[in-house]
């Protein structure tokens, strides 16, 4: 036998994240369909996504259930890819800017 | 100095010797079995190379002057004459996270004890995962006999063709990269080489699953609907 019992959850909570990833993935799908556009698009897709992210991270990856020292071992760096898009964000509207000057065709 | 002869516990040894066993000392910082803990390291690290796919696309895209094609018509398909946007993706969406509901009913099997359950969910979860791979061969065959290339497109900035064929196509090699791995571990499962070591393994896998699934959330919002 194992030391360890492992992540042992009932069997509903993972048919009803199941079942939200669907829901969630159909409405992100209608955004599209429906041909939402500007900022409404943008703020539906960000939302639906993390929102399955989240869900797949805490529940079928057992994350929630984890302890904070591998919490922290996980999400901590990803703080150096919110700084990376940040900084290539800027780059690339400089150059997008500097090509609308210069090769403005 | 001391003189403790314990190994386990001594920080005096020189040399390599004392190398290995700073390092390889009783020291445990994460209480979870130790493959757990290393995919997870690999994931992190993953993570960190999809990010940086994803960053790279956000930049060209960001930068460039061309006209970014409308994915929802690049990727539409006429399924009995009716014209559907995205509908390819939306359905290989909808197959990953299926792969992923049955993998997580795989590890719970597993833990359970419930061998034959763990087996037929798993060889499920490979199943789904094969079918994505050939809708993506199906996807990059109909965009290459479009004529899009790395380099260029009919539809307009040739970024388009680069960053979709690097950011699907590692996808897709982890996809199936996952589908041997759970294959090989599923018969594994069967022959019953984990009865004595326990079903960690199990959830070891189902982290890298569920972790490409993840990565397709990421896409299918940036790439595709974006």
């Amino acid at each position: 036998m194992s030391e360890t019992v492992g992540q042992q959850h009932p069997i509903g909570i993972y048919l009803k994240v199941w079942l939200l990833l669907f829901v969630l993935s159909t409405f992100s799908y209608l955004v599209d369909f429906f041909h939402v556009e500007g900022y409404l698009r943008w703020t539906l897709i960000l939302t639906f996504m993390f929102l399955k992210a989240g869900l797949i991270i805490a529940i079928f990856m057992h994350v929630a259930w984890e302890r904070l020292a591998l919490k922290y071992v996980l999400l901590v760096p990803l703080s150096a890819i919110a700084v990376l898009i940040t900084l290539m964000a800027i780059e690339g509207d400089y150059t997008f800017l500097t090509r609308e000057t210069f090769f403005d065709p | 100095m001391t003189t403790q002869t314990d190994e386990s516990t001594s920080y005096t040894a020189p040399g390599i010797d004392g190398l290995v066993s700073d390092w390889s000392a009783d020291k445990q910082a994460f209480d979870v079995p130790w493959g757990k803990l290393m995919m997870w390291i690999f994931l992190l690290s993953d993570t960190f190379i999809f990010s940086i796919f994803l960053t790279s696309y956000m930049n060209v895209r960001l930068s460039q002057t061309d006209n970014w094609p409308n994915p929802s018509e690049v990727f539409a398909l006429e399924i009995a004459g009716t014209h559907m946007p995205l509908i390819l993706i939306a359905i290989m969406t909808f197959v990953l996270i299926t792969s992923s509901g049955t993998m997580a009913m795989a590890v719970r099997s597993a833990y359970s004890g419930d061998k034959r359950t763990t087996v037929i969910l798993m060889a499920a979860t490979a199943l789904l995962g094969a079918s994505f791979v050939g809708m993506q061969v199906f996807e990059w065959s109909k965009l290459i006999s479009e004529g899009v290339r790395p380099w260029s497109n009919p539809f307009g900035a040739a970024q388009f063709g680069s960053t979709f064929f690097m950011i699907t196509g590692f996808h897709g090699m982890h996809v199936t990269a996952g589908v041997i791995y759970l294959s090989i571990i599923a018969r594994k499962v069967g022959r019953g080489d984990y009865e004595k070591k326990g079903y960690a393994i199990v959830e070891i896998t189902g982290l890298y699953w569920h972790f490409v699934d993840l990565v397709w959330v990421f896409i299918f919002a940036f790439f595709y609907l974006w």
